[in-house]
């Protein structure tokens, strides 16, 4: 048989039945379609948790007062028990390492806003000109303020978009005065509508001069404190840095926490290497789950076509020019399966996409080509298996059709 | 007798049937010539098919020996058999066994296709065996299109194109209407004049009487065959 009548032979079979093979085609397109989908959303799942996580830059480090001791724990050190304040000078001592290229102290507290008889509840940070560059902070309406974090207080504030529009509505802001717990700060710049930065919600802050926090909440203890670095890459540098100069400061005791990306990333891994082992399962069962399915279709229709096995080989086919022809075919229906399949699956992904930009789903690459081995695996192997096993025989159980 | 064609001796075969083994084939003998013209008859389930099955390798005997122009079958495996029919013969079914996707000239191009020929050559070889069995304007028409007579030409097309020295036919005109069950078996007589070994299963007396020989089986073995007999007749004469 020549190679050509060979694949002319099998296409044949697959137009001219074209209700069979649309079938055939649509189960091992859903096999695959399947794998895909459902991969794409454990990955995604995993993206929108490391992209949650990325977000602090790898340039950035967070100092935070107290010693949080990881040790098995694996959870995020947020909050340290503080034996020790960590000070407006300490923040400024950092400044001198040569990798430091800005900090940001922050004093955090709660105040009452007034303005002209309403008033609200916010959460206000005192922090240094810095901030905005490292916490890339823009403005809709008027500037921000320069004082370092060793200049003097100042009664000015920038707010956060929510709180203006809760106090002010769509009058201007910039330029009134209001009141913090009773003292008279000038409002002098609007945060843009933005959403979260670092799991703090911007919109609903405010932020003045760290000095006037300082005296605002009567104590110069510091919430944490951002650095921004020169370089990528000197994390480790800037900490051992960090640890000797609070030590030297501190009476002989490091007792601050760092958090660097890594570190954040390094608590979060266990969580991450759960959900990649989930994705890895989802994965599995749902290759097997297809798996079973074209296998049975294979199986199926090529059980059905004893007969024409049998009536071949008592035309003189050969029991391995059968087994060629029904391979040939099946890789073709699989082929185009497989085809149809990532199709599905690459665009409804991408329309998911588009409908729920958010939510980060994508395909890993070890899906499509664990999807597209086993698709082609299984399909062969369980077309050529009742292939080859109606061809082993004497034609005449075949012609029979059994 | 050395010089036969077919020359089967002592051939067995049982099914198993459920639990029961049922003897199909008992203890068969038979030695055909080159150019002989074979009717075998008897009643239904007395084993027709299946010696004509042996005869053309379709089926595999239990035990005996069938020897095909002098060469062994029983012992040899499967793709050598398939080599042997494919070289020496054309099987002609009841029930056509035209594959009912692929029209009439394709189904028999099929063992040319097999074969390894050409399509250009296949297509002028088929026509030609056409032109020749009165279908030569249906080739392009699916089995469905076709009247019984018309696909069983088709069938014999199939199974002439690689010009066999073997024609085996199992109730060729089973399901064709006298008039085209005549004109079938008017065909493979011809080409049985023309030098083809002619072996046909049929349940029609008068079709069984126009072959020079006739074979009956009963319950798995032949009770008569009119050339023994004639043989033995002969012998009697002689003696
Ligand atoms: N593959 C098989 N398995 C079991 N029994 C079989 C098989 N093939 C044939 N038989 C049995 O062998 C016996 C002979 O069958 P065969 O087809 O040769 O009969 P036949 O003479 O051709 O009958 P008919 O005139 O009805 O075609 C029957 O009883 C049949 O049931
Ligand atoms: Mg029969």
């Amino acid at each position: 048989m020549r190679f050509e009548d060979n694949w002319q032979y099998s296409w044949q079979a697959l137009i001219r039945h074209k209700l069979r093979t649309v079938l055939l085609l649509i189960a091992v397109a859903i096999g695959v379609t399947s794998v895909l989908l459902l991969t794409s959303l454990g990955e995604g799942a995993r993206l929108f948790i490391e992209k949650e996580f990325s977000q602090l830059g790898s340039e950035i480090m967070v100092v935070l007062p107290g010693k949080k001791e990881t040790t098995g724990g694996g959870s995020v050190p947020v909050y340290g028990s503080t034996p020790r304040d960590l000070t407006i000078e300490d923040a400024i001592a950092m400044k001198k390492i040569s990798t430091v290229k800005a900090i940001a102290p922050i004093i955090a507290g709660t105040s009452l806003l007034s303005y002209q008889g309403k008033s609200r509840e916010v959460i206000t940070l005192g922090s240094s000109k810095e901030i905005f560059a490292v916490r890339k902070l823009n403005l809709s309406k008027g500037k921000i303020f320069n004082s370092k974090a060793s200049d003097l207080a100042k009664p000015v504030c920038v707010l956060g978009a929510t709180i203006k529009q809760e106090l002010f509505g769509n009058q201007a802001a910039v330029g009134q005065w209001l009141r913090f717990s009773g003292q008279r700060f000038r409002v002098i710049g609007v945060l843009q509508e933005r959403g979260e930065s670092m799991g703090l919600d911007m919109r609903q802050m405010a932020i003045i001069p760290i000095r006037s926090a300082e005296s605002l909440f009567n104590s110069p203890a510091l919430f944490r404190v951002l650095l921004e670095l020169k370089h990528a890459n000197t994390e480790q540098y800037t900490e051992d840095k960090l640890r000797a100069l609070i030590k030297k400061r501190h009476e002989g005791e490091d007792d601050i926490t760092i958090l660097t990306q890594n570190s954040l990333m390094n608590a979060f891994n266990k969580i991450l290497t759960l959900v990649t082992a989930s994705i890895g399962a989802i994965a599995a069962i749902s290759l097997v789950v297809a798996g079973f399915l074209i296998m049975n279709v294979s199986f199926v229709s090529v059980s059905r076509r004893k007969e024409e096995i049998g009536l071949l080989k008592a035309l003189g086919a050969t029991a391995k020019e059968i087994r060629l022809i029904f391979l040939t075919e099946a890789l073709l229906l699989v082929s185009l399966g497989v085809l149809t399949g990532l199709i599905l699956g690459y665009g409804l992904t991408a329309l998911a996409a588009i409908i729920w930009p958010v939510f980060p789903v994508s395909i890993p690459w070890w899906a499509t080509l664990a999807s597209i081995v086993v698709a082609l695996a299984i399909g062969l192997l369980f077309s050529w298996l009742p292939a080859a096993h109606a061809a082993k025989h004497d034609p005449v159980l075949a012609l029979r059709g059994n | 007798m050395n010089s036969a064609l077919i020359d089967i001796q002592h051939l067995n075969k049982t099914y198993i049937v459920g639990e029961q083994p049922l003897q199909v084939l008992k203890d068969i003998n038979l030695q055909i010539k080159q150019g002989d013209y074979l009717a075998i008859m008897g009643p239904s389930g007395s084993g027709k098919s299946t010696l004509l099955n042996m005869i053309g390798l379709l089926d595999r005997a239990d035990n005996g020996e069938y020897l095909l122009k002098q060469q062994a079958t029983l012992t040899i495996n499967e793709e050598q058999r398939a080599a042997l029919r494919r070289a020496h013969i054309g099987f002609i079914f009841q029930n056509f066994h035209l594959i009912p996707r692929l029209s009439a000239a394709e189904n028999a191009e099929l063992p040319l296709m097999l074969a390894g020929m050409a399509r250009k050559q296949r297509r002028a070889k088929v026509q030609q065996v056409f032109r020749r069995l009165g279908i030569a304007e249906r080739a392009d028409h699916l089995p469905k299109q076709l009247s019984g007579g018309q696909m069983q030409r088709v069938a014999i097309a199939r199974a002439m194109v690689l010009e066999p020295q073997i024609l085996l036919a199992d109730e060729p005109t089973g399901n064709l209407d006298q008039k085209s069950g005549r004109e079938v078996v008017e065909l493979l007589e011809e080409l049985n004049r023309q030098g083809i070994t002619l072996i046909m299963v049929t349940h029609d007396q008068q079709l069984a009487k126009r072959a020079p020989r006739q074979l009956t089986m009963v319950d798995g073995e032949i009770t008569e065959d009119t050339q023994q007999t004639q043989q033995s007749r002969q012998q009697q004469d002689a003696l």
